[in-house]
């Protein structure tokens, strides 16, 4: 087993203004499915080639945006290790108690200097895909809008992004995997990956902190982003831009918002990461066609709309 | 018959017209007018801030309080894409997209 410590994005807590109409919109556009819901009205949701009961919660409130960004460690004992190392760091950590999330265990809780929360955990319940561990079919039935297979990254704006990304990738394990250099040579957005994707975060250097700038969900093939983009037109889903290529991590994607202002992406085909590898460096003068490689201009409302 | 009122944006003289049904940034945008920043159209990233001039009639949808407290409501602000007339309206443009890359360069730190 070469694959430990910090093993994927695990839960995503998102504020939306509305929750019946976004829980409309994340099962039924996005084809997540409702697991469960607590006492606080908060709504748990996973998408369908994930086992774990949920990657993605729903909060009501007044402003949308992100409450905290989840990964999940391999074992307890590499969670109990990567929090000796934060602290050692200088990081604060809040525990948050076991079954604060439904099915979920003990959280660690800490805030970068961009002004995000994020939390580590090792526990949390798997009630699987529907399909088994034994002689499995390759795709549930009744699967409805986009079939997304799994919540996949986010990116993330707010101040001192070159402290917030160190953090990742000296204290847990990150690989920084791409990078943009401002004219003066200083990263101004980063690409971190703890597997072999080519991104499990990002950050965008704002001068605001705690800012969303997109949840991304994964898909397959090109067809399937063109469908969620047929899709998007049939349920008059606001898009943003797509489906289109990245010039960073090749992506091939779409953007739109859901229903209170959140940006998503769902995109398929990056390439696999290797911690062997040079990071890959974009230049101010191609930010460009790093971004939106066929358009190859920045794009103001990709760039500045956040929640 | 259908309702239309008039939108004014003082701003750019930009003049459209509006069911009291559609918000004013889906009028504006179907029109192919321009004039209010079009961003999330969802009454979340603010970018589409406007204020009414004057005693226009109108309703609004679910907005991010981040970005209109209530003390801003209470002068006429509100998001285009959650605004709904009642009545004629003039607007004028609060709302703008900051350029973190211009021409490449981050303006702020
Ligand atoms: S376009 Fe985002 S709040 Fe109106
Ligand atoms: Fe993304």
């Amino acid at each position: 087993m070469s694959f430990t410590g910090v093993m994927r994005p695990g839960h995503a807590a998102i504020r939306v203004m509305d929750m019946d109409e976004s829980v409309t919109y994340y099962t039924e556009r996005l084809g997540l499915i409702k697991t469960d819901e607590d006492d606080q009205g908060r709504v748990y949701l996973k998408a369908w080639d994930e086992l774990d009961c949920f990657s993605i919660v729903l909060r009501e409130a007044d402003a949308p945006g992100i409450d905290y960004t989840g990964y999940k460690t391999y074992s307890r004992a590499d969670m109990d290790d990567l929090v000796k190392k934060l602290e050692d760091y200088g990081i604060d950590i809040e525990w948050i108690a076991d079954g604060e999330l439904n099915n979920c265990g003990e959280r660690a809780r800490f805030q970068t200097p961009s002004g995000h929360s994020f939390e580590l955990y090792a526990d949390k319940k798997q009630i699987g895909d529907g399909l088994g561990r034994v002689n499995p079919n390759p795709w549930p039935e009744g699967l409805k809008g986009m079939q997304v297979y799994r919540f996949d990254h986010v990116l993330l704006y707010g101040p001192k992004i070159i402290e917030t990304t160190k953090i990742f990738t000296d204290v847990l394990g990150f690989d920084l995997t791409e990078r943009v250099l401002s004219p003066e040579g200083e990263m101004n957005v980063s690409f971190v990956s703890c597997s072999n994707k080519a991104h499990d975060l990002a950050f965008v250097e704002y001068p605001e902190p705690n800012k969303l700038h997109h949840v991304s969900f994964m898909l397959m093939t090109w067809e399937e982003v063109l469908r969620a983009a047929d899709l998007m037109s049939m349920h008059d889903i606001s898009i943003d831009i797509g489906p289109t290529r990245h010039g960073i991590t090749r992506g091939r994607t779409i953007y739109f918002f859901d229903p209170s202002g959140n940006r998503n992406e769902v995109f398929c085909g990056d390439y696999t990461w290797y911690p062997d590898r040079e990071p890959i460096t974009w230049t101010a003068e191609e930010l460009g066609r790093a971004i939106f490689y066929h358009d190859r201009r920045l794009n103001e409302n990709f760039l500045t709309v956040v929640t | 018959m259908l309702k239309k009122f008039i939108i004014v944006i003082e701003d750019t003289g930009e003049e459209f017209t509006c069911t009291p049904e559609r918000n004013v940034l889906k009028a504006m945008e179907q029109l192919g007018r321009k004039g209010i920043p079009v961003g999330c159209r969802g009454g979340g990233c603010g970018v589409c801030r406007v204020q009414v001039v004057g005693n226009g009639l109108y309703r609004t949808g679910k907005m991010s309080r981040e970005q209109v407290p209530a003390e801003d409501e209470e002068k006429g602000i509100c998001l285009a894409c959650k605004l709904f007339p009642e009545g004629d309206l003039n607007l004028k443009v609060l709302g703008k997209w900051q350029n973190i890359f211009l021409n490449g360069t981050q303006l702020q730190k």
